[in-house]
């Protein structure tokens, strides 16, 4: 099957029903997503499809139809995503495991909300789970981020 | 900082005890010099002037021992050699270098002492002495016990330094201008007329000369990196997926692998795969030690695999139920268990026996690490070699382990330390690279990489173990008179210790590490641990025991605070003898505004715990709500000495914050049918973003000892907690997790 994944065409041939994570992970070599727990409940495999994002976990290849990008797409350290700046600006990461995936989880929030509360915040990103506990410096990075996205 | 004098030579591992000086231990094996491993395989007009600092061709790298779990290790390491060496961050490679003797960590055997850390005592003093003898000794290189940088602060600024001063006796030589007339800027020496030269070009004539021991540190007004904010080395990798992990590993021709294995920890007695064996993608479905790796050419196809075996699984070793266990955990009160009594004042039988007495019982369960990166390994075996990739704490003893296993000489096991997403103490135990290893003999000349599966993971973690505290006390005139605390819980060190093939013997502080090196002066004050026979495997979880007693000692503290009718902080501080202690209750007491006026079905809690040599208070703010508790607000105030990153030290301690509120919310791992009941974050739950509240923090420096941050700031979270629901709701909870008792918003 053919797959787009940050702007490059893929042929891959896998079952339908393979997650889109191991897809991406083991038979495109593309790692930024990571694997948690496999059953959407950690957030650290989020991409997105069109703009929206998914747990590439719980998606089987089968069902995508649009453009995946993951966090290399997203943007890279010579050319950095305001979310990807704002997260280096605040230290956000410890382990940094999850962070791939809250980034994507942000970034695709903030597209669609340029001035979110703090319960905005709360709402779009408490499925993503942060072992390291890394959530206050997500909360700040997230406000300054959209602050940039602003253009204030 | 005064001049420092010591008797290296090129081999000699600038270490702590040197510092001390005069000190004579009569310990020949822990005098003789340690080989510097980096002279090995080093070339030609490259120099390794300590066991920390290699310039070759490839220019400047800082070898940072203590492996990064996320807690910023390599970080601070580095910048500790780089103040001295008188480099940039980044001009400089760091590696986390091989496994070796020179790399022990001198710090973290000293927790197995029973010397309290507020004791500045003669026989305290040679304690810690002796801890750096049994760290060298033993080899013990291994990251754990917030020891990075008490271990480092001086060591690697020495390293350092010795390495500047050697490159400048090197300039010196090289250009017969006085060594006194030269000086050193980002890695290059400075010459009278201006002109520079860089420590590469002068690498080449520092490896011919003796390396220059007679250094004197820098003194903290000219430190240009330590005490400041940092950009940590590895945040622009982790803000754009380009870390790479040990899930990460991709070599030529490598095959993937996952593995199911007993979750009862029996004897796998048999099993079917004749389903499994020809699933798309399989290659192997192989026998290992109490279950079955599946080698497959894809992660998930290997999942499928391993989810068709069926299997037989043996019988658990341990009781069948949780409840079971708690049979097992409440039987073990009796003088024949009894495993330490170090504190002991006052007359505590008497005191008791006049009072009004107050008892109480507390419980905490079984808790799993669960980071957020299963356990991997990637491994490559051939007749003559063993190379393994993956995030440890302990290469060392991996690397032993490995030999025994597989025939291999030590020497032809190569260990390859990698960045690891998370570890709370799991990769303190190599048990997942061990089964990696297993299948590899079974596929000789290919690489493997195994990856858990999350299930595994949760189900075959080494748990922080169940503990029960048996509690009385007595107040009189409005003040605590008495607290006589009883803890059983399993030995962690020897279960632990026992696994990396180390000798134990004698008490276990870790039963009592949070309780019985609490700086109170109650009257009569007695903490006394009890050991639980061995059940589940147990091992360091995010500061050990004190993780535990945090709770069990501070609640049944405020309890006893309650019923004198004292406010249960000013207690506290009246109740501390030591002054450092002291000073994070005043300061928390003053950030928290303890004492003003809250609204109504609002409350808030103190706790203290000093654990690791950090003394840690809490304060936490909640509100009674109609769905259940919120926290609204959480203040933290903790002394270590010198906060050596402010931004690190700042996330470090809210992070530890927030890892003992979730557990104490929600961490459980049960056992039914000899299983654990939980197997994923679904079960397993954690505290989520929303649930988070503002965390206040404040690093203190009034004290001279040096001390990390990564454990502290978790033990006085779950009591801050649970007292703060009593101030707001009157209801006292001795049990966790929390949401056993009271809902949560
Ligand atoms: S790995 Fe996909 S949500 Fe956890
Ligand atoms: S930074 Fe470690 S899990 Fe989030």
């Amino acid at each position: 099957m053919q797959l787009s994944v940050n702007g490059n065409s893929y042929d891959v041939d896998v079952e339908d029903d393979m997650p889109l994570l191991w897809v991406l992970r083991d038979e495109l070599g593309i790692h930024g997503p990571k694997y948690g727990c496999g059953i959407a409940q950690c957030g650290a495999c989020t991409v997105h499809i069109d703009g929206e994002s998914v747990r590439s976990c719980s998606y089987a290849v089968g069902d995508v139809d649009g453009e995946i990008t993951t966090i290399e797409g997203l943007g890279t350290p010579d050319a950095l995503h305001a979310v990807q700046q704002a997260w280096i600006t605040h230290q956000v990461a410890q382990c940094g495991y999850c962070q791939s995936g809250q980034i994507m989880e942000a970034a695709a929030f903030l597209a669609t909300n340029i001035n979110p509360t703090d319960t905005d915040i709360d709402d779009a990103m408490s499925a993503n789970l942060c072992r390291c506990g890394t959530y206050p410096r997500i909360r700040v990075a997230i406000k300054s981020a959209a602050a940039t996205l602003r253009g204030a | 900082m005064g001049r420092i004098k010591s008797i290296a030579r090129r081999t000699f591992l600038i270490g702590s005890a040197a510092i001390v000086g005069g000190v004579a231990f009569g310990y020949y094996a822990y005098k003789k010099p340690i080989a510097n491993p980096l002279l090995d395989d080093l070339a030609d007009g490259a120099a390794a002037i300590t066991p920390y600092v290699l310039i070759d061709q490839n220019g400047i790298t800082l070898i940072t021992p203590r492996t990064d779990v996320g807690q910023g290790a390599y970080s601070v390491q580095a910048a500790l050699i780089a103040e001295e060496l008188d480099v940039r961050l980044d001009q400089v490679n760091i590696d986390p270098g091989k496994p070796s003797t020179a790399y022990y960590n001198g710090k973290v055997a000293f927790e197995g002492f029973p010397l309290a850390a507020t004791d500045s005592s003669y026989i305290a003093q040679k304690g810690r002495v002796m801890g750096d003898v049994a760290g060298k000794l033993l080899g013990l290189q291994l990251t754990g016990g917030s020891s990075t940088v008490s271990d480092a602060y001086e060591k690697l600024r020495m390293a350092g330094a010795v390495a500047r001063a050697t490159l400048l006796a090197a300039a010196a030589q090289k250009t017969y201008i006085d060594v006194t007339d030269l000086k050193t800027r980002d890695g290059a020496v400075l010459f009278p007329d201006g002109s520079t030269i860089s420590y590469l070009e002068l690498a080449p004539v520092a490896a011919t000369i003796e390396p220059v021991t007679e250094i004197s540190l820098k003194p903290e007004s000219e430190w240009r990196y330590l005490g400041k904010d940092m950009q940590r080395l590895d945040i622009v990798s982790k803000s754009t997926g380009t870390q790479s992990y040990g899930i990460d590993v991709v070599m030529d021709g490598m095959v993937f692998a996952t593995v199911r294995t007993n979750p009862r920890r029996g004897d796998m007695i048999s099993y079917d795969d004749t389903a499994a064996k020809n699933m798309r993608g399989v290659n192997n479905i192989v026998p290992i030690t109490g279950g079955i790796g599946v080698i497959a050419d894809n992660t998930w196809r290997a999942f499928q695999a391993a989810h068709a075996v069926e299997f037989n699984w043996g019988p658990a070793p341990y009781p069948k139920t949780t409840d079971d266990m708690w049979a097992v955990v409440g039987d073990s009160f009796t003088k024949k268990l009894q495993d330490s009594q170090f504190t002991d004042d006052g007359d505590v039988d008497e005191a008791l026996a006049v009072a009004d007495v107050l008892e109480a019982e507390y419980r905490i369960p079984y808790l799993a690490h669960a980071p957020l990166e299963p356990m991997t390994a990637t491994v490559l075996l051939t007749d003559i070699r063993l190379d393994i990739w993956t995030a440890t704490q302990i290469p060392r003893f991996m690397q032993a382990n490995a030999a025994k296993l597989t025939g291999l000489d030590v020497d032809d096991v190569h260990i390859h330390v990698l960045m690891s997403g998370g570890s709370f103490g799991r990769r303190l135990e190599d048990d997942y690279v061990l089964q990696a290893v297993e299948i590899a003999q079974t596929i000789k000349g290919t690489p493997v990489k195994m990856t858990w599966q999350r299930e595994q993971d949760m189900t075959h973690d080494f748990p922080r173990p169940m503990q029960m505290s048996r509690a009385r006390g007595a107040v009189k005139d409005g003040q605590v008179d008495a607290l006589d605390l009883g803890i059983a819980a399993q030995s962690v060190t020897a279960s632990q210790i026992g696994r990396v093939g180390l000798p134990v013997a004698g008490p276990d502080m870790m039963i009592v590490a949070g309780a019985w090196d609490q700086p109170f002066s109650i009257p009569n004050y007695r903490v006394t641990g009890f050991r639980v026979p061995e059940m589940v495997p147990v091992s360091s979880w995010r500061s050990v025991g004190a993780s535990g007693n945090g709770f069990l000692h501070d609640c049944f503290l405020d309890e006893l605070i309650h019923v004198a009718g004292a406010d249960p902080l000013e207690e506290r501080i009246r109740l501390c003898w030591h002054e450092p202690s002291r000073k994070v209750l005043e300061a928390v007491g003053e950030m928290s505004n303890w004492g003003s006026k809250m609204g109504p079905n609002r409350g808030r809690g103190v706790a203290f715990t000093l654990s690791f040599g950090v003394p840690v208070a809490e304060v936490i703010e909640v509100t009674n709500t109609a769905d259940g508790i919120r926290i609204d607000k959480a203040y933290v105030a903790a002394e270590v000495g010198r906060v050596m990153d402010p931004v690190n030290f700042d996330n470090q301690v809210q992070g530890g914050l927030i890892w003992g509120l979730s557990h104490a919310i929600y961490g459980a791992l049960t056992f039914d049918d000899g299983m654990p009941e939980q197997d994923n974050y679904d079960t397993y739950e954690v505290m989520r973003m929303y649930q988070t509240p503002e965390i206040i923090v404040r690093g203190l420096e009034n004290s001279d000892q040096i001390r990390g941050i990564g454990e502290p700031p978790v033990p006085p979270a779950a009591p801050a907690l649970a007292n703060a629901i009593f101030a707001a709701t009157g209801k006292r909870i001795r049990e966790l997790p929390l949401i056993k008792h009271i809902d949560f918003v």
